[in-house]
């Protein structure tokens, strides 16, 4: 007897607790993901999945890739709802004179997924990130 | 004849899974869709507004695929090829087979078990990105259909033996958009003369001009190679001696990769020809050439 009410009122505070975890201000999709160390292996993963991408290496073989990697990473955490700045350039001036085929755009997202992959993010995770980033793409097709 | 049809596909789907070099891999993983009954791109009862192929407007790309569907007293086996240019038109030829069970075909004194019907497909992709643009990607196509003979269609009342359907399908996928899983949904609306697809011929007493049917489907990508959704699809009824339903089902894909991908379903097509209660199991499967 005793043993079950000692067991009605665990469960009694754990359920409390599970009411009052939806009342704290949500994370942002940084935070969740593990913050700046985070975006920063991302980073990283991406440049080597360039690296070692033919087709979309030849895009950034003139690229400085220490401040492509300083001014990704500005983005991506500011994209994600972290607590920087971006300092870089627009995306369209990035990406002008590039003439970025459709192809191409859509095998770099692959590349960005496999270095989200490997930087842990879940299946959920990198789609939420995919989801802020999609609306940049006319800024960077065929310009 | 089939038998020997449907294995020629299959040794050609296995055959394409150890060639994956050759796949036109323009676009992401999954937004080929899958065949539909008809042969057009789309989700399996339903044609989409995305088109059959991973061509990206660069690219082209060429697909076959094969589905069968076993319900309680029938089958129909679809088999096509399809092939999609710069991710702006589609063209599919499909052959459909479908088989009656024995009491029809002796209470009919039918020559043949099986009723055959060609479907010429075409699709125009008018706007958008099912993916990446603000308002869902918009098709207009067609699907024209010619059954092989017309004594089934013509006995049950049905007008003609060939009919030509047109549609507007809107498509879209919503990056993250359930607890962060893409969900993707289409609806089309199809203009149509067509008894239980066509198989039953085109019009009838109780109908013979064209009515506007609306299909609908909503899938859920589980991972990037699963994905889960239903479909619904209004018919028409313009036969009095053959009540029509409208057709239902549940579905999974698996896409592996970019070469080939396959479909199983439970489907729920209610009164067709006069059985009642048709539900059985579709599964398709399409390998993409390149």
């Amino acid at each position: 007897m005793v043993n079950h009410l000692k067991t009605a009122l665990l469960m009694m505070s754990v359920l409390l607790v599970a009411c009052a975890t939806p009342t704290k201000t949500p994370i942002s999709l940084y935070d969740e993901i593990g913050g700046q160390p985070t975006i920063e292996a991302i980073t990283d993963n991406f440049i080597d999945e360039i690296s070692f991408n033919k087709d979309i290496y030849r895009y950034f073989e003139k690229t400085n890739i220490t401040r492509f990697r300083e001014k990704f990473i500005e983005h991506l955490c500011v994209d994600t709802g972290g607590p920087c700045t971006y300092t870089g350039d627009t995306m369209l001036k990035v990406h002008q004179g590039q003439k970025i085929t459709e192809t191409d755009f859509n095998l770099t997202v692959d590349l960005l997924v496999n270095a989200m992959k490997k930087a842990g993010l879940t299946y959920a995770q990198q789609n939420r990130v995919l989801k802020v980033l999609a609306p940049m793409r006319g800024e960077m097709l065929y310009k | 004849m089939r038998g020997k049809h449907i294995k020629t596909v299959m040794v050609g789907g296995i055959f394409l899974c150890a060639t994956p070099i050759m796949a036109a891999e323009g676009k992401l993983l999954a937004t080929a869709g899958l065949s539909q009954l008809e042969g057009s791109g789309g989700g399996g009862l339903v044609p989409w507004a995305t088109l059959a192929g991973y061509d990206s407007r660069d690219e082209t790309a060429a697909s076959l695929f094969i589905t069968d569907v076993n319900v309680t007293d029938y089958r129909l086996t679809s088999m096509g090829v399809a092939t999609s240019l710069y991710d702006r038109v589609e063209l599919s030829y499909t052959q459909q087979t479908f088989v009656l069970p024995a009491s029809l075909v002796t209470g009919l004194s039918l020559d043949s078990e099986e009723i055959k019907q060609d479907v010429i497909g075409v699709k125009v992709r008018l706007y958008g990105d099912a993916v990446y643009s603000l308002y869902p990607q918009v098709s207009v196509g067609l699907q024209h259909k010619q059954l092989d003979n017309d004594f089934v269609a013509s006995y049950l009342g049905a007008k003609d033996d060939s009919g030509t359907d047109f549609y507007v399908a809107a498509t879209k996928v919503h990056l993250g958009a359930v607890a962060g899983y893409n969900l993707v949904w289409n609806l089309t609306a199809r203009a149509t003369k067509a008894n239980e697809m066509g198989l039953l011929g085109y019009g009838g007493p109780d109908n013979s001009g064209y009515q506007v049917m609306m299909e609908g489907s909503i899938g859920l990508l589980l991972s990037p190679n699963w994905v889960v959704g239903m479909e619904y699809r209004q018919k028409p009824s313009n036969l009095s001696s053959v009540e029509e339903d409208d057709w239902k089902d549940v579905f999974v894909s698996y896409m592996p990769n970019k070469n080939v991908n396959f479909t199983a379903a439970y489907a729920d097509l209610g009164t067709v020809a006069t059985q009642k209660n048709q539900k059985g199991v579709y599964l398709s499967m399409t390998g993409y050439l390149w």
